[in-house]
């Protein structure tokens, strides 16, 4: 079990350490490294960039991940439908999405999504009558494309499990519902949202995780103006900035324990919010 | 059922399959889209409407690519990259799992839970120590650095102690024991035939993530030499003036083996991906 232990160690508990040990120290990478207590963590939550990244992160957070909620328990209801033909298909053509890499949806949409008046994008704005939009450098043609591709990515993950939460309530509920007169609605919020929840609570704790750590869509969409722009920059872009391109390691640790602050808190919260879906109505009647 | 299947145009069914059905074309499309592209001059980007049917580029806008960036190299060291790194997984999850599912030793729960706890720890914050652990080690712009820490995969080892504590008796253990057999007998004669479908399992998950993984191979490797296909992908988008056939070139030949694998094992990785989810 030893060489485990060490393992262990190396891959586990050593980085986590050194990170706490280096956000109070100021350090290039080369010259020895100085104690400066505080400071680094002040430099970090007095840089209006930094805010900024986690402004960007977490309208990003919420316009690519947030809807993926409703669609994908949409679209796994009627993929649970009985009757329903070319369920198959349906299935593996959602689920497609997920199997590409992250770079590679990113460059597909940087193509989609280019500043060009005639990227497809800018083009179907147009059919619609409005106007272009420089979605590679503008605040919020940036922060929609880069939600759109996360969207188009994640949503078929999301469904496939909201899927399998639906396949694991028992038929029979429903029946014995339907007998009792209950309506197609009561059984979807009596029945269905309740036995939902775990899984719903799944995917809300993997959103939340994964839309913090936003970085290979952003950077690679961007291409040449990811570390110089502001308009995408996530909280783990300004954290490789720091440290892989300004080398200052003290800060760039610094960001990575508010980083890690962060997603504890906000995972926790939604998490929350998410758990007293279905539960108000029991509460103010047990009152 | 015949309540709902019996009517045979309802609005309700039309809106059904007409919202499956948009939802299907949507994720194909960019799919298509890059196939349209890998075929056409870079100068069909500025037709409006835009270009929908391929044109006859495949092989230039590839012969560019080649230009620019290693392309079967860099395909194959990812793949390396994935099979190593899938194959020492699955031995050390399942050694690991075996031995967290079946032996009693000192410090047993507080170490499951402390693995257990990594897998909440976002990278990030070990991007930096370890980034110059890989450095000290001398393992910087190689393969081995980018896969070394790898190895000790959370997931993996939950995964494996579920299903060994849940497919394989104690009994069955003990009749082994007292039959003489080795611990690493037992693991290797009757634990892993047992489970081998959960290899599977883990090693799609393995696979794919290690594949598409971009954040630590993007700092591991600097020499483009070394590149693994995302890095390399990547790095295509990183001139001013960007040839979008040769672009998406790149992208339609790395992305298209992964669509071949996928459509035919396409059942076993959708549940694969579902159980490892659902069961963490």
């Amino acid at each position: 079990m030893s060489p485990f232990f060490i393992i262990f160690f190396c891959v586990g508990l050593f980085p986590i350490l050194f990170s706490l040990y280096l956000a109070f120290q100021q350090w290039n990478g080369l010259s020895p490294m100085e104690f400066v207590g505080l400071d680094n963590f002040k430099i970090v939550l007095t840089d209006s960039l930094f805010w900024k990244s986690v402004y960007n992160t977490i309208i990003m957070g919420l316009l690519g991940t947030a809807p993926q909620l409703i669609v994908g328990i949409i679209l796994a209801f009627l993929l649970n439908q009985v009757f329903l033909r070319f369920k198959q298909f349906y299935r593996v053509t959602i689920f497609m999405p997920y199997i590409t890499s992250m770079v590679a949806v990113a460059l597909v949409f940087s193509v989609l999504f280019s500043n060009q008046d005639s990227s497809m994008a800018n083009y179907i704005l147009g059919l619609f009558g409005l106007d272009p939009i420089n979605w590679a450098t503008s605040e919020w043609g940036t922060k929609i494309a880069i939600s759109l591709m996360v969207f188009w990515r994640w949503i078929g993950y999301n469904t496939i499990i909201y899927l399998a939460g639906l396949q694991s309530i028992p038929r029979d509920l429903y029946e014995a519902a339907t007998i009792d007169g209950a309506s197609k609605f009561q059984q979807l919020r009596y029945i269905t949202m309740p036995l939902l929840k775990p899984f719903i609570l799944l995917t809300v704790f993997f959103s939340t995780v994964g839309a913090l750590q936003l970085f290979s869509e952003p950077t690679v969409f961007l291409g040449q103006s990811a570390f110089t722009r502001s308009e995408a920059m996530t909280i783990v872009m300004y954290l490789y900035r720091d440290a892989f391109r300004l080398q200052s390691f003290g800060t760039a640790s610094a960001t990575a324990v508010i980083l890690v602050i962060f997603i504890a808190v906000l995972a926790a919260i939604n998490l929350y919010l998410t758990s007293g879906i279905g539960r108000k109505k029991k509460r103010g009647a047990g009152k | 059922m015949k309540e709902v299947g019996s009517k045979k145009f309802s609005f309700s069914k039309i809106l059904m399959y007409g919202f499956l059905t948009l939802a299907s074309l949507l994720s194909l499309f960019p799919f298509y889209w890059m196939f349209v592209m890998a075929t056409r001059p870079s100068a069909a980007y500025n037709s409006i409407p835009p270009t929908l049917t391929p044109g006859n580029m495949l092989v230039e806008n590839f012969q560019k690519v080649l230009q620019q960036i290693d392309f079967f190299g860099a395909m194959w060291n990812s793949l390396i990259l994935c099979v190593v790194v899938t194959i020492v997984v699955l031995l050390i999850s399942s050694l690991a799992g075996f031995a967290f599912a079946k032996f009693k030793f000192p410090g047993k729960n507080i170490l499951f839970i402390a693995i257990l706890l990594t897998m909440i720890i976002p990278p990030q914050l070990g991007l930096i120590p370890q980034y110059f652990l890989i450095a000290k080690a001398g393992l910087l712009d190689t393969l081995q650095g980018v896969m070394i820490l790898s190895f000790l995969n959370p997931l993996g080892i939950f995964l494996m102690r579920q299903y060994i504590s849940g497919s394989i008796s104690d009994e069955l253990i003990e009749a082994a024991k007292l039959d003489g057999a080795s611990n690493f007998k037992i693991y290797w004669k009757i634990v892993l035939p047992i489970i081998l479908p959960a290899f599977a399992t883990l090693g799609i998950i393995v696979f794919t993530s290690v594949w598409g993984e971009f954040l630590w191979q993007f700092t591991v490797l600097r020499d483009p030499e070394m590149y693994t296909i995302q890095v390399a992908l990547a790095s295509l988008n990183n001139t001013f003036k960007v040839d979008y056939g040769m672009l998406m070139s790149g992208v339609f030949w790395a992305t298209i083996p992964l669509v071949i694998i996928f459509l035919l094992f396409n059942k076993l990785f959708i549940a694969s991906i579902t159980e490892g989810a659902v069961k963490s």
